[in-house]
C-alpha cells in the first residue's frame, strides 16, 4: 500500500466498530426504557437474549466457519444451571420438588449475576469435553454431530427429573432479568466477540477456516483454536440461557429446542454470520420482524373470529405463519445475498 | 422361550429396522454424495409421503394404489425442492446449502401446521400391519418380515440401477467427480434430479413403514427418520454409498441391542447411549467407517 503512511491506525475500525454497536444497543435500550410501553419492553429484553445467544453462536460459527446447530443446548444447560443455584432452597422445593433436600446444590443460593455465570460455566464444562470429541470432525459431520447433541441433551432433560422436573414446566423462577441487565450482557457479549475476533487464537481461527493445512504449516493447531472459540461460544450461549430463564420464569425442555434453534441459525445468516455487527443486525432485525408478523397473524386471527377485515377471507386459523415468512426470508437471503445483510463485514470496515 | 428364539426375534427386528434404516440413510447419501448437500429436509419428504397416505387413504383406492401414489409424491416433492430451493444456491458453500435445507425443512412443516393440523392424525392402514406370526415359539409381525423383504428389493433394484443404467452410472461418476463427469459431457441438472427423486422415493418407501409402526402422521413426523439417517450416514461415511447401507444396518442392532440388553433404569436414556456410541465411533474414525478423506465433508 502506497499510502500506509496516512492509513488510519489498524485498531481504529475496530474501535468504531464497536462503539457504534454499543451505541445502538444502548440507544435502543434507552429508547424502549423512556417509551415504557409494558409489550415493547419485553420484546426489546427478549430481543437482547436472543442477541446474546446470537453473538455467542457468532464467535464460534463466523470465526470457523462451522455451522452449529447444537447451541441451544447450551442455552438449556445454562437456563437450568443458573436456576440450581439462583434459587433459594424453599423456590426449590417449589420449582424442583425431585431434588432431594440433602443435596449440595439444593442448600445453596448464589446472587442473579453470580449464579447467571455459574450456568454458562456448567455450560462450558458440558461443551467443553464434549468439544474434545467434537473439534476432529470438520464440514457436514461436525454440523450432524452437533445437532445430535441438541437431541441426547434434550433426552437427557426430559429424563433427569432430579435436575429439570422432567417434561413438566418449571415455574416460579424469580424474574431477575431486567431490560437494563439484558442490555449490558448484551453489551459485554459484543465486547468479547469482537475482542476474541482480533485476538491471536481469533485470528488463528479465522487462517484455519480459510485453508486448514496451510495454517497448519504456519504452525497453527486448529484442533486446539477451534475448541477455544467452541469453550467461549458455548459459555456466552449459557450465560444467554441464565438470562432467559429469569425473564420467563416458566419453562420446560421443549423450550431449548428446534424451533428456537432454527430462530438464533436464522438471525446470524440474515444478519450475515462472519461479523459480530452480523450478529446484531440479525437478531435485531429478525426480532422487530418476527414481532411485526406475529402481531399481524394475531390481529387476523381475531378478525377471522369476528369475521370481519381481511381476516374472514382465511379459511384457516393462522398458526406458524410468522415461521413461514422467516424460513422464506433465509432462503431469498442466501440465494441472493448469501453473506447476509451485512455482507459479513463490520459496521466499519478497512478499505474493502 | 429359548436363547435360540429370543437370537431368531432379535435378529428379525434388528434386520428389519437396519433396513428401513439403510434405505433412510441412502436417501441422504446419495444427494450429498453429488451436491454435498445435507438434506434437512429430507424428513419432510417423508411427512409429505405420510400426509399422502392419510388423504389419499379417503379415496376408494386399494391400500397399495395409495402407497404406490405416495411413494410418487415423495419423488415429486424431492425433484420440485431441487428445483425451487437448491438449484438456486448449488454453486454456493456447503454451509450455504445445509442451512438452506433446514429453512425449507421448517418452511414445509410450518405450512403442513398450518394448513392441515399440528395434531398427529391417523393413517388407514391395512391389515397385514398388525398381525404377527408364530412359528414355533418365535413370535414375528408381519409387517417386520415385509419391511424386511421390500428393503432388500429396494437395495438390489437401487445397486442394479447405478450399476447397469446409463443414468446410474452418471450418478455414481458424479458421485465421485462432480465436475469430470461434466466434463465429459453428463447434463448437470440430469444428475441432481435424478439424485433427488430416488432420494424422494426412498423417503417414500420409509414412510409407509415408519408411519405403519405409530399409524399416526404429524407435522414433525420426519424428524426422527431424518436423524437417523444422518447418524447412520455419518458412521457409515457421508459420501459412501455402501457406507449408507452399512451404517443403517450397524445402527439397527445398536438400536435393538440396547433396546434388549439394557438395564431397565438406563433404557429411558437409549437415544443418548445410542447417540454417545456415535461419537465414540467418530472419534476413532472420523470419516466414517467406509468414508474416503477425512472429515467427509468440504
Amino acid at each position: 500500500m502506497s499510502d500506509r503512511g496516512r492509513a488510519s491506525p489498524i485498531w481504529l475500525p475496530r474501535l468504531v466498530t464497536g462503539l457504534i454497536l454499543i451505541a445502538g444497543i444502548a440507544l435502543l435500550a434507552i429508547a424502549t426504557g423512556a417509551v415504557g410501553d409494558r409489550v415493547f419492553v419485553r420484546v426489546v429484553t427478549v430481543l437482547f437474549i436472543n442477541m446474546v445467544l446470537v453473538v455467542g453462536l457468532q464467535v464460534f460459527m463466523g470465526n470457523s466457519g462451522l455451522v452449529s446447530f447444537g447451541h441451544v443446548a447450551f442455552m438449556g444447560i445454562g437456563a437450568y444451571g443458573s436456576i440450581w443455584f439462583s434459587l433459594t432452597p424453599e423456590q426449590k422445593n417449589l420449582a424442583l420438588p425431585d431434588m432431594p433436600e440433602e443435596w449440595w446444590l439444593h442448600q445453596t443460593t448464589l446472587p442473579f449475576p453470580l449464579a447467571i455465570v455459574a450456568g454458562g460455566l456448567l455450560a462450558l464444562i458440558v461443551g467443553g469435553i464434549i468439544g474434545i470429541a467434537l473439534v476432529r470432525l470438520r464440514g457436514a459431520s461436525f454440523t450432524i454431530a452437533t445437532f445430535a447433541l441438541l437431541l441426547i441433551v434434550h433426552s437427557v432433560a426430559l429424563q433427569t427429573e432430579v435436575l429439570t422436573r422432567g417434561s413438566r414446566t418449571v415455574f416460579g423462577i424469580p424474574p431477575y432479568t431486567t431490560l437494563w441487565t439484558v442490555a449490558a450482557w448484551a453489551v459485554a457479549a459484543v465486547i468479547v466477540a469482537l475482542l476474541f475476533k482480533e485476538s491471536a487464537t481469533g485470528l488463528k481461527l479465522r487462517a484455519a477456516r480459510e485453508d486448514e493445512d496451510a495454517a497448519a504449516s504456519l504452525g497453527v493447531d486448529a484442533a486446539r483454536v477451534r475448541w477455544l472459540g467452541w469453550a467461549l461460544s458455548v459459555f456466552i450461549a449459557g450465560v444467554g440461557g441464565g438470562l432467559w430463564a429469569h425473564f420467563i420464569t416458566t419453562f420446560s425442555p421443549a423450550a431449548f429446542y428446534l424451533s428456537q434453534t432454527f430462530l438464533i441459525v436464522a438471525m446470524l445468516i440474515i444478519g450475515g454470520s462472519r461479523s459480530v455487527s452480523g450478529a446484531v443486525v440479525g437478531a435485531a432485525a429478525v426480532a422487530l420482524t418476527s414481532e411485526l408478523l406475529r402481531d399481524t397473524e394475531g390481529r387476523l386471527n381475531t378478525q377471522r373470529a369476528d369475521g370481519a377485515g381481511l381476516g374472514q377471507f382465511i379459511p384457516f386459523q393462522l398458526v406458524g405463519f410468522t415461521e413461514i415468512v422467516l424460513a422464506i426470508a433465509i432462503i431469498l437471503i442466501l440465494i441472493w445475498r448469501p453473506a447476509g445483510i451485512t455482507g459479513g463485514r463490520e459496521v466499519v470496515s478497512r478499505g474493502s | 422361550m429359548t436363547d435360540f428364539s429370543d437370537g431368531i426375534q432379535f435378529l428379525i427386528s434388528s434386520l428389519s429396522i437396519g433396513g428401513l434404516y439403510a434405505l433412510m440413510a441412502l436417501g441422504l447419501v446419495i444427494v450429498y454424495g453429488i451436491l454435498r448437500l445435507v438434506n434437512f429436509a429430507y424428513g419432510e419428504l417423508i411427512m409429505i409421503a405420510g400426509y399422502s397416505l392419510l388423504l389419499l387413504g379417503d379415496t376408494p383406492l386399494p391400500w397399495l394404489g395409495v402407497a404406490i401414489l405416495s411413494v410418487i409424491a415423495a419423488a415429486i416433492a424431492g425433484l420440485l425442492m431441487e428445483r425451487v430451493a437448491f438449484r438456486p444456491v448449488r454453486d454456493s458453500s456447503p454451509t450455504t446449502m445445509l442451512i438452506t435445507s433446514f429453512a425449507v425443512s421448517t418452511l414445509l412443516q410450518s405450512v403442513a401446521l398450518l394448513t392441515i393440523s399440528p395434531r398427529p392424525r391417523p393413517v388407514r392402514l391395512p391389515e397385514f400391519f398388525v398381525q404377527s406370526l408364530t412359528v414355533g415359539d418365535v413370535r414375528i409381525r408381519v409387517v417386520d418380515l415385509i419391511a424386511l423383504a421390500v428393503t432388500i428389493v429396494a437395495l438390489v433394484a437401487l445397486t442394479i440401477f447405478l450399476r447397469r443404467s446409463l443414468i446410474g452410472i452418471a450418478l455414481r461418476a458424479a458421485a465421485d467427480d462432480f465436475t469430470m463427469t461434466r466434463l465429459l459431457g453428463v447434463r448437470a441438472n440430469l444428475v441432481i434430479a435424478a439424485a433427488f427423486a430416488i432420494s424422494g422415493a426412498l423417503a417414500g418407501i420409509v414412510a409407509l413403514f415408519w408411519i405403519g409402526r405409530s399409524s399416526l402422521v404429524e407435522p414433525a413426523v420426519g424428524l426422527q427418520p431424518v436423524l437417523i439417517a444422518f447418524i447412520a450416514s455419518v458412521v457409515g461415511g457421508l459420501d459412501s454409498l455402501r457406507g449408507a447401507v452399512l451404517g443403517g444396518y450397524v445402527l439397527g442392532f445398536l438400536t435393538i441391542g440396547l433396546q434388549t440388553w439394557l438395564p431397565r433404569e438406563l433404557l429411558d436414556y437409549r437415544d443418548a447411549v445410542t447417540f454417545g456410541i456415535v461419537i465414540v465411533i467418530l472419534l476413532v474414525r472420523p470419516q466414517g467407517l467406509l468414508g474416503g478423506a477425512a472429515g467427509g465433508g468440504r
